[in-house]
């Protein structure tokens, strides 16, 4: 069953092992949704404007009769659109898609390295199975049960969607070192953050904080009796992480 | 020096490293996104690489919980894709593919098309035989529409172009046949069930038509209608079933360590062969499109097609049409 968020570990030639954290549904039914809209609104949209410059007038309605132009033109490639999207991208964009961009995760074979074509044509033709009976119920189902959240497409291809942790950033240069007095690595990188994000809370809930902070790694004595709070605890903070 | 002090100065020697990973991380993702053919920064990715192991094993004993690390094991796994990521030559790698690799596969496979191929010859035989010895058993077979036009003593393919242009023609039968034809694969999942049941229906379907247009004595314009197209189509249903099967039979009897391996294996291997099979079938969409439908195109022109374009789909599965012998004397 879908449990905790658990880690694809990776041997490295280095001797240190590469943890990547796999996506379970929520995340893939994310990037399908975001995927699916972008395809139908582009098919759509090649449809429609396809309809209007074959007719000639603000018009959608078919040919009376079979049309090779219509089809040709105007029918064919707003399909091709629909069904091959995920085919097409996931092989330009070697296991992604903009879907998968932006729910933050991507395709990865086993090793942890890109999936070759092969394995990324194959993921593609058993969306045939994944899909049915509607609404990649069967995808969906496989997806729960199975450890690594794996549809049988994934199986099949040896892949497994992995997030990017694109949003992984370092702490601001004030916890690029711990300060010489209570301050450790921990509490340098917690008051860096506070900091980082001091215009965007509240200012109780700053203050709120800054005093935590404080309590716990000594100070804010002069804070809690100046005349602006505010100013006064962000100036304890800044104190706290530049003594060396 | 005690051991609270130690691990301050080692965690402190540590984070003072943060530029270095900075200038890697950027190197890495320059490379990964293809905004950098440096020859300096490719160069320089080894040596990242080995910077951001040395220090991620560290962060994880020094500061197991800490922001530093969920960097270092992003920037790491980063350059870990971009170092594994396998040169990208669409072109050769296409050769590779129909020269070398369909043809081993499709060697591996050749017990698989010898029993899919007969599976479906056996189907056809007996519905066949079915309809002929009982022919209101059509009905389970064939639409209505179908039944009826026969009956009046004409083919449903007559006039076709009358109706539907042959581009239009071409790429709905085409697609209609790669998805019977994908699904014949896919299908395979279900321990092969699901393949055999593709191959055994449309083995059915074929024998019980065809009987039925003979009693009406259409059975030479149906032949001559197919012989075109047909040849290809119908062994590449044998061949998609006999992909299916292969992965169905791992299913049944893994070869590796447990089950979805041995899926995993067999539907990677098998699956090349597809790539093979949708294109033979673009070209027989073209042929049912253009050339069967079309009364005034002669009998020995059809067949002309038919025998050609199945010698051509054994020179392509066998890799002759692209070197495979020139380069074996070589």
């Amino acid at each position: 069953m879908s449990g905790p968020v658990r880690d694809l570990t990776v041997d490295s030639v280095t001797g240190i092992d590469v943890s990547l954290p796999v996506a379970g549904p929520g995340a893939r039914a994310y990037a399908f949704l975001v995927d699916w809209h972008i395809r139908l609104i582009v098919a759509l949209a090649w449809f429609v404007v396809g309809a209007l410059l074959y007719n000639g007038r603000p018009s959608l309605a078919p040919p009376l009769s079979n049309d090779a132009r219509w089809f040709g033109t105007v029918v064919a490639p707003a399909l091709a659109i629909y069904f091959l999207y995920h085919c097409v991208l996931e092989l330009a964009m070697r296991g992604s898609t903009p879907g998968k961009r932006m729910a933050g995760v991507r395709l990865v074979a086993r090793d942890g390295g890109s999936p070759s074509a092969g394995a990324l044509l194959t993921r593609n033709v058993f969306r045939l199975v994944d899909s049915l009976p509607l609404c990649y119920g069967v995808g969906l189902i496989s997806v729960v049960l199975t450890r690594d959240h794996l549809r049988i497409g994934d199986m099949a291809a040896g892949t497994l969607l992995v997030f990017e942790r694109a949003e992984a950033r370092l702490p601001g240069s004030a916890a690029a070192a711990p300060g010489a007095g209570h301050l450790d690595a921990a509490g340098a990188e917690i008051v860096a953050e506070l900091l980082e994000r001091w215009s965007t809370l509240t200012p109780e809930a700053r203050q709120r904080l800054a005093r935590q902070v404080l309590e716990r790694y000594g100070g804010g004595e002069s804070a809690a009796s100046g005349g602006d709070p505010d100013a006064a605890w962000r100036a304890e903070l800044e104190r706290l992480t530049s003594s060396r | 020096m005690d051991g609270a002090a130690r691990q301050r100065a080692l965690t402190a020697s540590l984070l003072q490293r943060a530029g270095l990973w900075r200038e890697a991380d950027a190197r890495t993702r320059r490379l990964s996104s293809g905004r950098s053919d440096d020859a300096a920064d490719a160069t320089h990715l080894a040596d990242d690489y080995r910077l951001l192991a040395h220090d991620l094993a560290r962060a994880r004993t020094l500061l197991p919980d800490s922001r530093t690390r969920e960097y270092l094991e992003a920037a790491y796994a980063r350059a870990h894709a971009t170092l594994h990521r396998g040169a990208w030559h669409i072109g050769s790698e296409l050769l590779t593919l129909f020269r070398d690799e369909i043809p081993a596969v499709v060697r591996s496979l050749r017990p698989y098309i010898i029993w899919s191929t007969t599976i479906f010859a056996l189907a056809a035989l007996a519905g066949y035989a079915l309809v002929h010895r009982y022919p209101e058993l059509i009905a389970l077979f064939a639409s209505p529409d179908l039944i009826a036009t026969v009956e009046r003593g004409k083919l449903w393919t007559e006039g076709l172009l009358n109706i539907v242009p042959s581009s239009v023609l071409s790429v709905q039968i085409l697609s209609r046949n790669i998805s019977v034809s994908l699904f014949a694969y896919c299908a395979g999942f279900l321990f092969g069930l699901g393949t055999l049941y593709i191959l055994g229906l449309n083995g059915l379907m074929l024998g019980a038509v065809f009987a039925f247009v003979s009693r009406h004595g259409l059975g030479g314009p149906l032949a001559s209608f197919i012989v075109a197209h047909g040849c290809v189509e119908l062994s590449v249903l044998c061949l998609s079933g006999a992909a299916g099967a292969a992965v169905g039979e791992a299913l049944v009897r893994p070869t590796h360590a447990g089950r979805i391996e041995s899926f995993r294996i067999a539907a990677l291997r098998s699956g090349k062969l597809l790539i093979a099979c949708v294109a033979l079938l673009v070209g027989c969409g073209l042929i049912e499109g253009y050339v069967s439908p079309n009364p005034g195109v002669a009998l020995w022109a059809r067949l002309g097609v038919g025998v050609g374009y199945w010698l051509f789909m054994l020179a392509l599965l066998s890799g002759r049409l692209f070197g495979r012998r020139a380069a074996r004397l070589r």
